[in-house]
């Protein structure tokens, strides 16, 4: 690992104006709070959260598909508002979840992938047709699949003509939003091994969605956890999965339900309160839900306390000494 | 225990495609039993088979098909009409799509009633609020003049079981119900489903592709591919002995917390599911099976191994007992 950063995000937020009802006052959705991190070239940060706790708003704004309200995020030293479309497609690329939707149903595999190049306007067409063949075989797919359209694939091969688009212009970080949610177990297993393999031979770097933990624990080198548009706990995976901090954190790990016959059914704790973007509790954002919420929890916002150099806790219950106000 | 749902060698083709062969399994009062699969092997035309809600170009064949004690394949539309939704409930994978957008959840949940037995509204909604309130339900007397869309995921799930429960069904259907819920609350909607099965001494058919959900929930497990019961048996039986190449290739794809180390590959299965099509024969996981040898294409013998363990495959005949 070279040690250079890939991806620094500063204070970035996201929010949106939403209307209920015809005569009602809009409202604020904060999507993404004030998230700042840095992320080193060849690492996979894995961002996990439930439904509606921001983590796509997240990527969309990474990859420069939604404008943030404030703050900014740097990829390899360029600021990403500086950017067009065609530099920004150079450094930073999708790969989406769904890949029965996010292919173009009417266009051959082959100019599928070649799009991003076509797009560039700066290759010629036998230039295009040699990295086409290279990336095809790259990802595992033989050049008789690229003739064929995305309805004659199987799920896996979709998502490997996926990836392979988003690999074409040698870009230096993935976003991954859900790559295998989609898929079947035997085949996601094959997807996660594909991703690893290119990451480490490409030098590439990730950042990838997942609300599956177990997937997350074995791809990504860092975690965040996110709830109702906060980085409520981040560090190296293998730390986060040994001393969760965070008492969202410890609630997440513990309902992964492992093969493991005979452990029986977690109980999360987290109660019948369902968190709402639009209406965030005062305090800390998780109290209401959180079985450990001391008397302070529901007013004063929490500390972040860093208890390592890479590691971050939002929470009452991890400040540290001097951080204790009462 | 005795037995709510008896499957012997159930089959369904549509055209010349054979959705589904050979399954055989029976749901115990009071146990779950888990197909899973990946999709595409027939586990929720096995569902559909089972209640009889196949499409119309469906032919169904089953040598046996018992429910609590009775022959339900001869029966009729309307003879199946008033056993569904009332001894033999199902829940939907997709709660958003599964519940009217256009009725309140309280009628939609006493209609289901109402439907089956003779009672009067009022009694019909007090059996509502105290279901709903069993699956955990908070408000339910508001909750019945709401409409699905005011509800989130998981509560619209749990409604879907209340309205699952209303006739106090024997056999619970339940095709993939956490798939499109968070996981935080797929452990409470399975804990729920859970306590159920002991409180009513529910049978719980569970049709799912997740391999923590089955080895969690489980008391016995069928393994289906292709359209077929691989193996099937006791849940720790399978996860501490599985005996088919396929199931054993299953359980290695899953990612687990501390048991791979960094950077190792994950256990895959290479190739694809081939199409069942009429004159197949032979064991339809050979193409992928690194221990497939000629006889595979012939055909697959079946072989008991101890309680209740059936596996159809050729590595588990008693005499050469090869495993490596």
């Amino acid at each position: 690992m070279t040690g250079s950063i890939a991806l620094t995000l500063h204070n970035l937020s996201c929010q949106f104006k939403t209307q209920a009802g015809f005569l009602q006052k809009p409202r604020i959705v904060r999507a993404v709070d004030e998230i700042s991190l840095t992320l080193e070239e060849g690492g996979v940060l894995g961002v996990v959260g439930e439904s509606g706790c921001g983590k796509t708003t997240l990527a969309r704004m990474i990859l420069g598909l939604q404008r943030p309200s404030s703050g900014e995020a740097i990829v390899h030293g360029q600021r990403l508002s500086d950017l067009d479309r065609k530099a920004r497609a150079r450094l930073i690329q999708p790969v989406f979840q769904d890949p029965f939707s996010s292919l173009n149903p009417k266009q051959a595999v082959r100019d599928i992938i070649a799009l991003p190049l076509r797009a560039q306007g700066t290759f010629s067409a036998r230039d295009i047709a040699m990295q086409t063949d290279r990336i095809l075989e790259r990802v595992g797919l033989s050049s008789e699949q690229g003739l064929r359209l995305p309805s004659e694939l199987s799920g896996g091969q979709r998502q490997r003509v996926a990836i392979a688009r988003a690999l074409i212009l040698q870009p230096r970080i993935v976003v991954c939003d859900e790559p295998t949610s989609a898929l079947d177990v035997s085949v996601q297993a094959q997807i996660l091994n594909l991703l690893d393999e290119l990451r480490r031979d490409l030098k590439l770097t990730y950042v990838f969605i997942s609300h599956n933990l177990a997937v997350v624990e074995h791809i990504a080198t860092e975690v965040m956890v996110m709830y109702l548009g906060r980085m409520v706990e981040r560090n190296k995976t293998a730390a986060l999965f040994k001393t969760p901090r965070h008492p969202y954190t410890q609630a997440l790990l513990k309902s992964v339900l492992t093969p493991e016959p005979g452990l029986g059914l977690p109980d999360v704790g987290l109660g019948d309160v369902m968190p709402d973007p639009a209406n965030i509790p005062t305090g800390c954002r998780f109290h209401p839900r959180c079985l450990q919420a001391l008397p302070q929890c529901a007013s004063i916002a929490p500390p972040v306390y860093t208890p390592a150099t890479e590691a971050l806790v939002e929470c009452h219950l991890n400040a540290s000494p001097n951080q204790i106000l009462n | 225990m005795s037995a709510v749902l008896a499957v012997e060698n159930l089959a369904v083709r549509f055209g010349p495609v054979h959705a589904v062969r050979n399954a055989s399994f029976t749901v115990n009062k009071g146990e779950t039993h888990c197909i899973v699969g990946e999709s595409g092997c027939g586990k929720s035309v096995t569902s559909l088979a089972i209640m009889n809600l196949l499409a119309r170009n469906a032919r169904r064949e089953a040598s046996r098909l018992d429910f609590a004690g009775q022959d339900i394949l001869g029966f009729s539309d309307r003879q199946m009409e008033d056993i569904r939704g009332n001894r033999m409930a199902m829940i939907f994978q997709e709660p958003m799509t599964s519940l009217n957008p256009s009725y309140t959840i309280g009628s939609q949940l006493t209609e289901v009633m109402r439907r089956h037995q003779p009672v009067s509204q009022e009694a019909a909604e007090a059996r509502a609020i105290s279901l709903m309130q069993r699956v955990g339900i908070t408000a339910p007397e508001m909750r019945l003049r709401q409409y699905p869309h005011q509800l989130s995921g998981g509560l619209r799930q749990r409604v879907m079981i209340a309205m699952a429960l209303m006739c106090e069904p024997e056999l619970l259907i339940a095709d993939e119900p956490t798939t499109a819920l968070d996981v935080t609350v797929q452990a409470q909607i399975l804990r729920l489903l859970n306590e159920l099965k002991q409180e009513m001494g529910l049978g719980i058919l569970l049709i799912t592709h997740d391999l923590g959900i089955v080895a969690r929930v489980a008391d016995h497990v069928s393994v289906m591919y292709a359209g077929e019961v691989i193996e099937t048996g006791r849940t720790k039986d399978i996860f501490s002995n599985p005996v088919h190449p396929y199931t054993r290739g299953l359980i290695d794809c899953v990612p687990v917390p501390g048991k791979i180390k960094p950077g190792e590959p994950l256990g895959s299965i290479p190739g694809t599911v081939p199409v069942m099509k009429d004159g197949f024969s032979g064991c339809a996981f050979r193409f992928r099976c690194e221990f497939a040898t000629e006889s595979c294409a012939v055909t697959v013998p079946r072989h008991d191994l101890c309680n209740q363990h059936q596996v159809a495959c050729r590595l588990s005949a008693p005499q050469n007992g090869a495993r490596s």
